[in-house]
């Protein structure tokens, strides 16, 4: 059991830090806390993606040792077509195999390393790329929020919205009353 | 119609069709940015969106003759890399996005030059290309991760378009902001989703992950990142009670965005549920709990609170905004059917209320034009004073609540047939009943305006432009025209549901 739990370390401090992070969104009435806490909660996810990647005794998915040095099935197609030497050995590059896009599902030909699945690498790449957008975005409408509102506490946002519906009602059964 | 546009195409055009109508849009976003701010930036959007609806144009009578085509973008074959699959379904919704797309942008240049600030009209326009390149973009996409890309490229664009309201008021910026924050957290919990997918299976590409997830080894896995999925995506299309961003976002948008928005964004993140729900997971044992014990309640929950909220509200556009929460009620009835029957039902609901719903909007972007506010006394004596904006507005008004012979009343009674078939008769009294809300909510703003005297009688004959009139008739028409004649939505609904149950019935 408790081997069970601490095997998986991993996914615990993920949990933990999505946790920590939603509490801060919906908790917060401090806008950029808010924020904050909105990053730690996607920050949270990269690492579930990264964690998802790891490959027990993989190295990072950059070519070395004998895949490198040119040892490989690849590189013998490589060196057939007179390209030796060069590194250049991308995961779609040579159709000399099979199915060569598939360097994470498993042992796969022509590789003689243990690598890490590249994939969710890129994937959470493009992630991190949308969540800075977001925060940038996010802080922005802070600092106009901040201008029109003179507050970043949501309380204080929430006090100010309400006080302008209510002098809007005020108005409106004046006008009623006149009309 | 479209077959005639389909002529128009060279061969080159059909084949990247599917490409260029994403990519176009999304290139052009960028050069409006270095463009003069004015009338060049309202035509080339024109333009660009247009150009995109004789895509999906072309793309719709290909696959109705040809099957669905599959597009490998950049020569990676398609479990490897980025698929663009267009069906039945895909086209859809490709058609919805586009034509409303026009059709809003053509109603766009009064309403956008009057409450945009004259420098920022090109960004204006290119924040709306990037939500446009987006929501296209979702709906015809084949792959998990790519999808949660074009989903967020679509919101991040949305949170500008609200935020850009606050010239108007205030209170659009913490709106903007609030939905920042739900749709941010919808939109990582569908990646959580999507991750867990990944983990089960090894492949983001859909059509690959419906074949691999009955053979997953961890079904569990796969559950998980089912209700992830449905939770993330639920929060973006206004699933009660996760709505709560919508009716500040609509009500203080700026009127175009608003109009854009209600039509198109919440269908196109539907559209990603069905996709998920009917092709993706059609074998996973959690489902027919999920249909029947979450869509089935919130649906019918949004339809009847929801309704109720919309008849309080004093804010025209908050109405609406709570409408549209009921409205997406309806869809997920039609969902929680199960059968092709019922989302052959709901996928005509949907267009036929973004018909609707655009329409209202636009007529309130005229009004907003002329006099400032869109509070419940602002439409007093309306009807008199613009009689075309407001016929209009009533004839999509009497289409939202299901009178005879317009395209409400031809979606509800198909929605209605389908609860019979599956013997759901109870379903009846709910529809009824949030239609008759709907006839109080409606039919409030029309006594105001066609019964009242005017609130501001020195602004006698204060109509909408023309070019915001055109585009609102068109759409108004279309509402009548399916009322008599539904065979056009609902031929394109039933292959779209056909379409997403292609592969519940796999050998």
């Amino acid at each position: 059991m408790f081997e069970f739990i601490g095997e998986r370390y991993n996914y615990w401090m993920i949990i933990g830090l999505m946790m920590i992070g939603l509490y801060i969104t919906f908790q917060s009435s401090n806008l950029i806390k808010r924020l904050t806490g909105l990053s730690i909660f996607q920050t949270s996810v990269f690492l579930f993606y990264v964690t998802l990647s790891k490959v027990n005794g993989g190295s990072a998915p950059i070519l070395f040792g004998r895949d490198w040095k040119g040892q490989g099935k690849k590189a013998e197609a490589e060196a057939a077509n007179g390209a030796t030497g060069d590194a250049v050995a991308t995961p779609y590059g040579g159709d000399g195999h099979g199915d060569a896009g598939a360097v994470g599902y498993g042992p796969v030909d022509g590789l003689y390393e243990t690598y890490s699945n590249p994939l969710p690498h890129v994937l959470i790449l493009t992630a991190i790329v949308v969540s800075v957008a977001t925060l940038s975005l996010g802080l922005a409408l802070i600092v106009r929020i901040r201008e029109a509102y003179g507050s970043i506490e949501s309380d204080d946002v929430a006090r100010a919205d309400l006080e302008t519906a209510l002098a809007e009602a005020a108005d409106r059964d004046e006008s009623e009353a006149t009309a | 119609m479209i077959a005639f546009l389909h002529g128009l195409a060279s061969d080159a055009m059909i084949l990247h069709a599917p490409a260029l109508l994403v990519a176009v849009p999304l290139i052009f976003s960028a050069v409006i940015t270095f463009l003069p701010s004015g009338r060049v930036a309202w035509l080339v959007t024109v333009l660009v969106s247009l150009f995109s609806l004789w895509c999906a144009a072309i793309l719709q009578h290909e696959v109705s003759l040809n099957g669905p085509i599959s597009y490998a973008l950049g020569g990676f074959p398609p479990p490897i890399g980025i698929e663009f699959r267009v069906d039945a379904l895909n086209t859809l919704f490709l058609l919805l996005v586009t034509g409303i797309g026009f059709l809003a942008a053509i109603g766009s240049w009064a309403t956008v030059n009057a409450e945009m600030r004259d420098t920022r009209i090109n960004l204006f326009y290119a924040a709306y290309l990037v939500c446009f390149t987006g929501l296209a973009g979702v709906a015809i996409t084949n792959d998990a991760f790519n999808l949660f890309v074009f989903l967020e490229i679509s919101s991040i664009a949305t949170y500008v378009l609200v935020g850009v309201g606050a010239r108007r008021d205030r209170r659009a910026l913490p709106a903007a902001f609030n939905y920042l924050i739900m749709g941010t957290i919808g939109a990582t919990f569908f990646v959580i989703g999507v991750g867990f997918l990944y983990a089960a299976t090894g492949t983001l590409n859909l059509t690959d992950l419906a074949a691999r997830i009955p053979d997953s080894e961890s079904p569990r896995a796969v559950q998980a990142g089912l209700a992830f999925i449905v939770v993330g995506l639920g929060l973006k299309l206004a699933m009660y009670p996760l709505h709560q961003w919508l009716p500040n976002a609509y009500a203080y948008a700026p009127s175009f965005v608003t109009v854009f928005l209600s039509a198109t964004a919440t269908k196109v993140s539907f559209y990603a549920l069905v996709r998920f729900l009917t092709y993706v997971f059609p074998e996973v044992d959690a489902e027919n709990i999920l249909f029947t014990a979450v869509f089935a309640p919130l649906g019918i929950a949004a339809m009847i609170i929801c309704s109720f909220q919309a008849v309080f509200q004093v804010d025209v556009r908050r109405t609406l905004a709570y409408s549209s929460v009921a409205q997406v009620g309806y869809m997920l009835l039609g969902l929680s059917l199960a059968t092709a029957v019922g989302l052959s039902a709901s996928l005509l609901f949907l267009f036929n209320h973004a018909l609707m719903k655009g329409a209202l909007f636009l007529a309130l972007a005229g009004v907003v034009l002329h006099y400032q506010g869109t509070q419940m006394r602002d439409m007093a004596g309306l009807g008199r004073q613009a009689p075309w904006t407001m016929t209009a507005f009533a004839i999509c008004a009497l289409s939202l609540i299901g009178v005879p012979l317009t395209a409400g009343f031809a979606s509800k009674v198909t929605l209605l047939s389908a609860c019979f078939d599956k013997g759901w008769w109870w379903a009846a009294f709910v529809i009824v009943g949030a239609s008759l809300l709907a006839v109080v909510y409606m039919g409030r703003i029309i006594e105001a305006a066609f019964f009242r005297a005017p609130a501001n009688p020195q602004k006698l004959r204060k109509e909408a432009p023309v070019s915001l009139l055109v585009p609102l008739w068109f759409l108004a028409i279309a509402n009548i025209w399916i009322g008599f004649d539904a065979s056009f939505p609902a031929g394109l609904a039933d292959d779209a549901a056909g379409a997403a149950l292609s592969t519940m019935v796999r050998p």
